[in-house]
């Protein structure tokens, strides 16, 4: 008997090593351990032996059957191994082939830069407010302290549909719409159309955007102004961006200033996208002029704020280097595609 | 407004050889905004005066010259090709490694073998014109001897100094933006006070005295008479006798010059000269043209006319003043004077006029005649009846320095209403709360009476001459702009409480429409709201066409300008046709904006703003595509049970292949193939597709948070049918009948297959359905669904006529 399992256990060893597939395993498997295997036969046989060898035999035979189940076991670990690298090597795809690209739309580069404004002011606790495009006279000029025949209308070409309603020149008219309807605090943003009568060119349209800021509050200084216009100007230029307040005039602030942006290209050195300035004008801006909050209905002793208007085009042209304005609104696919 | 540097500072203990750029830079920080600063001939270098003492035939040409010219501290020999090239003359030589104008190098060289040292100039070639230095020639090189300006001079002491400062061209001009409310800064000294100021300099104006050299008294030989006193607030006059009409000295035409303003005649250069100087235009008046020796300032009569000083007749009318004498007007007020008053060789007395006309006035009359002038141009802005006193004795000053005539005694002043002193409140501790900063009084104090104000307590009273000074937010920019914009420290609404900032419902809305519409692969467009009467035709609309009652713009670009938009069409059409011309095979684009809807006839009131979501594409795709990705934004804002009815009657859509969109029973846009004939129109390809749906209603239907539905724990069961029915029957109205009869049991239904043919016979087709069906409680028996399909079968039948297809 011990020479049997001897020989099952060499015999096993020498076929086990010949297989290559599972169909080879499972059929080894039930020639050694099946129930007409080699293994019960040799089995049938330990009635046979004495009773003080049965203990010997039986650890014997089960060192034998141990062998052979591990020897199935990894050979069986071994094959699947296999099988799994062939199907992996069948199903290899050539990765560098392009890939299938959903096809997207793009937002408009103007909506781009007018959402990425709202986002810094909604940072800053401002609402979005809006107003007509066809207007007033009164909410565009006058109430804005620019009576019928001020000079400063002069510099605004205004188109006009009537003696009392135009095409807003500027998104300030929002300002007035905003506080005749709501009491201090107000901080709002408006980003909107306006319309001057200037022929179109690479760098002027008859129709272009701006984003007016409004608020009013007590106790709001010209110091809050250069701090919110210097959060504004950081997080659309670049942090290490510096602004500049040169005074100017509006008639609906007071004191007015223009701001001007150091240069994003050269970082104020002098270039050309500056003109040699190391600053770029990029808004202008005041306190808004008491007279302004009185017609308003509200008391300038009480409360004061400021206001600011943002060109939307020449930030885009500067943002994405657009030379030609013109192709803001002529919506080229091939255009709109690259933002 | 443009100035020489040297006029600019010569009011002013400023150091004159201060950087040009230096001082352009700090009053631009200070307010006084400047546009350019030119230094004439900056770009040329070593040029010289040189003396050229031999000239002789160059031997290998018949128009060369060969020069000997001694330029001070060396001789050189220059080839030159100009003909007026002498012996004895002296003129200006560019050296070996100089430059000329526009930036040419010039250096030794050899012409025709003859070795060349440097280049003999012409005004050309510095940069300058021979009009300005009479005796000069165009073509040909400048010499000096000929040239009025050194008539008399010792030009051997020159020889060898650089060109530019002894040709007088070497002056710095700078160029001031003027903002309409500074009449003041219109003028020298305005400037010249802020650049003081700005500078921590002291400020000094022109000391004026007049001897009055003349026998009589203006008042007898001049009267005048203000009609209206609200448009004319002050009108002052002097007499001059003895005119001698001649040229102006060089200084005051190289300031002339140097504001840009041509020298004429000594008398019009004063009040040129005054003008610029005090920002008070002046007029002066051949006295023997004024008859009666009356003036009379009054409002022109309808149908009046003028020749004015350019020689164009002008229509007046009442609501524009003039100067008149009792046979007319002899003047446009603050505008321009008349050719029957003017100035000539033989004037013997003139009268000097300086007044303040109302701006508006002026401003309005001006753009009336379509003549903006100097003078228009700075009494719009507001003049000061002060100023105009100060520059009438300046200007006759000047006559009496010029000797251009003898000042008659006494001024003739009709200044109906004397203007008071204003008192503007200031403390300043409000100026430190508005503007943020802690200046002491003092500071504060000191900017403020540099400037001319009165400090007192309480209250400020400006000068007379800063009408843009009247409230307390005035004072506090006047304080701010010398304490510095940017010495301000940046703070954030520290005294202000929190505010939540936030989009709105509408705007979260369009947010998530313009996010959905991009994921289907639309761009976003952005064109222009007004456009051209003409689209209408374009887009097949009948004469009476609501649509075509658009708003209008009074004074449009141009006829292709000229109405706001009532429809998108014309726009996404454009468009479209735009990228198809341009040969962009496939174009999908989209675009929230308004269109103008007149809600009167009346033009006074404004017009409804209605906000639209359009689509538009070519190229890929068919309708049911583009139904597909509208449904899809749809679905992106959660909006359900809406519902599409065919559109035969659009006239800009393709009758067949055009739907409405329906929301809760209200139609609320369309869609659809655009029509064969609009398509041609536009030149858009022919299968463009568009839609135009209103944002409102759209808004209204939303859920911005929807609720979680359970999910089924059993089975459901699904059943096909097909029905056979007339084919005019709308697919929608069938799906809509099945789920009606599916009741809450059903849970979807979905048309897969739509046929049309001989098996199911002429004017039939056969739709073919997957339904589903689930019981969120139980799960559904056979008995359960056959109940339902049997309902869904007789309704069916009962309203189509529809017959299962077996």
């Amino acid at each position: 008997m011990k020479e049997q399992l001897k020989k099952i256990s060499e015999d096993f060893a020498v076929q086990i090593a010949e297989v290559n597939d599972l169909t080879a395993l499972d059929a080894l498997r039930v020639a050694f351990l099946g129930k007409k295997g080699m293994m019960t036969a040799v089995m049938k046989g330990m009635g046979q032996v004495s009773p003080e060898e049965r203990p010997v035999m039986g650890q014997m035979a089960n060192e034998v059957r141990g062998k052979i189940e591990a020897g199935l076991t990894s050979k069986l670990e071994e094959l699947k191994k296999a099988e799994m690298e062939a199907k992996l090597k069948a199903d290899t795809l050539d990765v560098t082939m392009p890939g299938k690209v959903p096809v997207k739309g793009s937002f408009h580069p103007l909506q781009q830069v007018i959402e990425e404004m709202e986002n810094v002011f909604i940072g800053m606790g401002y609402e979005i407010a809006d107003g007509p495009e066809v207007e007033y006279d009164y909410y565009n000029f006058e109430a804005l302290n620019l009576p019928e025949g001020h000079p400063a209308r002069d510099t605004q070409d205004t188109f006009y549909i009537s003696d009392k309603v135009l095409l807003r020149t500027q998104t300030s008219c929002v300002q007035i719409r905003v506080m005749e309807n709501k009491k201090p605090p107000i901080k709002i943003i408006c980003p909107g159309k306006v319309y001057r009568s200037d022929n179109m060119d690479a760098t002027h349209s008859p129709i272009f955007h701006q984003l007016e800021g409004l608020v009013v509050d007590k106790g709001v200084t010209m110091g809050d102004l250069k701090g919110t216009l210097e959060v504004y100007a950081k997080a659309m230029f670049g942090p290490e961006t510096k602004i500049r307040l040169r005074p100017h005039h509006f008639p609906f602030t007071e004191p007015s200033a223009e701001v001007d942006v150091s240069c994003w290209n050269c970082g104020g050195e002098g270039c050309r996208v500056c003109k040699g300035e190391g600053w770029v004008e990029v808004l202008g801006c005041g306190m808004v002029h008491p007279d302004v909050l009185s017609r308003c209905g509200i008391d300038p002793k009480e409360y004061s704020g400021f206001a600011f208007g943002i060109g939307i085009e020449r930030t885009a042209m500067a943002r994405f280097g657009v030379t030609d304005l013109r192709q803001f609104f002529e919506n080229d696919k091939r255009f709109l595609d690259q933002f | 407004m443009k100035t020489s540097i040297s006029w600019l500072l010569s009011y002013t203990d400023i150091d004159k050889n201060i950087d040009p750029h230096q001082l352009a830079s700090d009053m631009t920080i200070s307010g006084s905004k400047v546009e350019g600063v030119e230094i004439q001939g900056a770009d040329i270098d070593r040029v010289v005066v040189g003396y050229c003492y031999e000239v002789k035939p160059h031997e290998n040409s018949d128009h060369l010259q060969i020069c000997q010219v001694d330029v001070g501290n060396e001789k050189l020999q220059i080839v030159t090709g100009a003909p007026n090239v002498r012996e004895g003359a002296y003129i200006p030589v560019a050296l070996d490694n100089s430059t000329i104008a526009g930036g040419t190098k010039i250096k030794n060289g050899k012409l025709r073998g003859v070795p060349s040292c440097g280049m003999m100039c012409s005004f050309d070639e510095l940069g300058l014109s021979h009009e300005d230095y009479p005796g000069g020639i165009k073509d040909g090189l400048i010499i000096m001897n000929d040239l009025e300006m050194f008539a008399g001079e010792d030009l051997s002491k020159l020889i060898g100094k650089d060109i530019m400062p002894v040709l007088g061209a070497s002056e710095t001009i700078i160029d001031f933006e003027i903002t309409s409310n500074r009449a003041d800064c219109f003028s020298v000294l305005g400037l010249s006070l802020e650049a003081a100021v700005t500078e921590k300099a002291n400020f000094k104006k022109p000391e004026i005295t007049v001897k009055e050299e003349g026998t009589q008294n203006a008042a007898d030989m001049i009267q005048v008479e203000i009609k209206d006193p609200d448009l004319c607030p002050r009108y002052m006059a002097r007499v001059v006798t003895d005119v001698k009409i001649g040229p102006s000295p060089k200084w005051m035409r190289e300031r002339l010059a140097s504001a840009g303003v041509r020298s004429i005649n000594n008398i019009v250069d004063i009040t040129n000269y005054v003008m610029l100087e005090y920002g008070q235009p002046m007029h002066a008046f051949d006295k023997k043209t004024i008859s009666n020796d009356k003036i009379i300032v009054r409002r022109a009569a309808d149908g009046e006319t003028i020749r004015t000083l350019d020689g164009e007749d002008r229509n007046l009318d009442s609501s524009m003043l003039v100067i008149a004498d009792c046979n007319g007007p002899v003047a446009i007020a603050g505008v321009m004077g008349g050719e029957n008053s003017e100035v000539t060789d033989d004037t013997a007395a003139i009268v000097f006029e300086a007044a303040v006309f109302e701006g508006v006035t002026v401003r309005r009359g001006a753009k009336k005649v379509g003549l903006r002038t100097e003078a228009s141009s700075r009494f719009e802005k507001g003049l000061d009846v002060i100023n105009c006193a100060e520059a009438l004795e300046r200007a006759v000053q000047l006559v009496e320095e010029l000797g251009a005539g003898k000042v008659c005694k006494g001024v003739v002043d009709c200044y109906p209403v004397k203007k008071e002193e204003r008192k503007v409140e200031y403390t300043p501790e409000y100026v430190n709360k508005f503007i943020g900063i802690e200046a002491t009084a003092k500071e504060q104090k000191d900017i403020l009476e540099a400037l001319g104000c009165k400090v007192c307590d309480g209250y400020v009273i400006p000068p007379s001459f800063r009408g843009d000074l009247i409230c307390d937010a005035d004072i506090a920019e006047e304080v701010a702009r010398f304490y510095g914009y940017n010495n301000i420290k940046s703070s954030l609404l520290s005294a202000c409480e929190t505010t939540q900032g936030r989009r709105n419902r509408k705007q979260l809305i369009c947010q998530k429409v313009r996010h959905n519409l991009i994921g289907s692969g639309y761009n976003e467009m952005l064109t222009f709201s007004f456009m051209s009467p003409n689209v209408f035709d374009k887009l097949n609309l009948p004469q009476d066409d609501e649509l075509r009652n658009a708003v209008k713009i009074l004074n449009p670009l141009g006829e292709d300008f000229s109405i706001m938009r009532t429809s998108m069409l014309p726009s996404l059409c454009e468009t479209l046709a735009f990228n198809h011309a341009r040969r962009v095979p496939a174009a999908k684009v989209f675009e929230i904006s308004y269109v103008y809807i007149k809600t009167s006839e009346d033009t006074n009131i404004l017009p409804e703003h209605k906000q639209l979501i359009s689509l538009g594409k070519y190229g890929e795709g068919d309708f049911y595509e583009f139904k597909g990705e509208i449904e899809a934004m749809l679905n992106s804002l959660k909006i359900t049970g809406y519902e599409f009815e065919p559109v035969t009657d659009n006239p800009s859509m393709h009758p067949g292949r055009t739907a409405a969109l329906v929301i809760k029973g209200k139609t609320v846009g369309f869609f659809g193939q655009i029509h064969p004939k609009v398509a041609d129109n536009w030149e858009c390809p022919a299968n463009s597709y568009v839609a135009q749906i209103e944002l409102e209603p759209v808004m209204a239907a939303a859920v911005d948070i929807p609720k979680q539905k359970e999910l089924p724990r059993f089975p459901a069961v699904t059943r096909d049918i097909a029905v056979v029915l007339d084919a005019s029957v709308p697919a929608g109205h069938v799906e809509k009948l099945i789920r009606q009869r599916g009741g809450k049991m059903m849970e979807s239904c979905t048309l897969f297959d739509c046929y049309q043919g001989a098996q199911v016979g002429e004017g039939k087709k056969s739709l073919a359905y997957s339904l589903s069906f689930r019981d969120m409680e139980k799960t559904m028996t056979d008995e359960d669904v056959n109940k339902i399909m049997r309902k869904i079968l007789n309704g069916l039948e009962h309203d189509f006529g529809a017959e299962l297809r077996s």
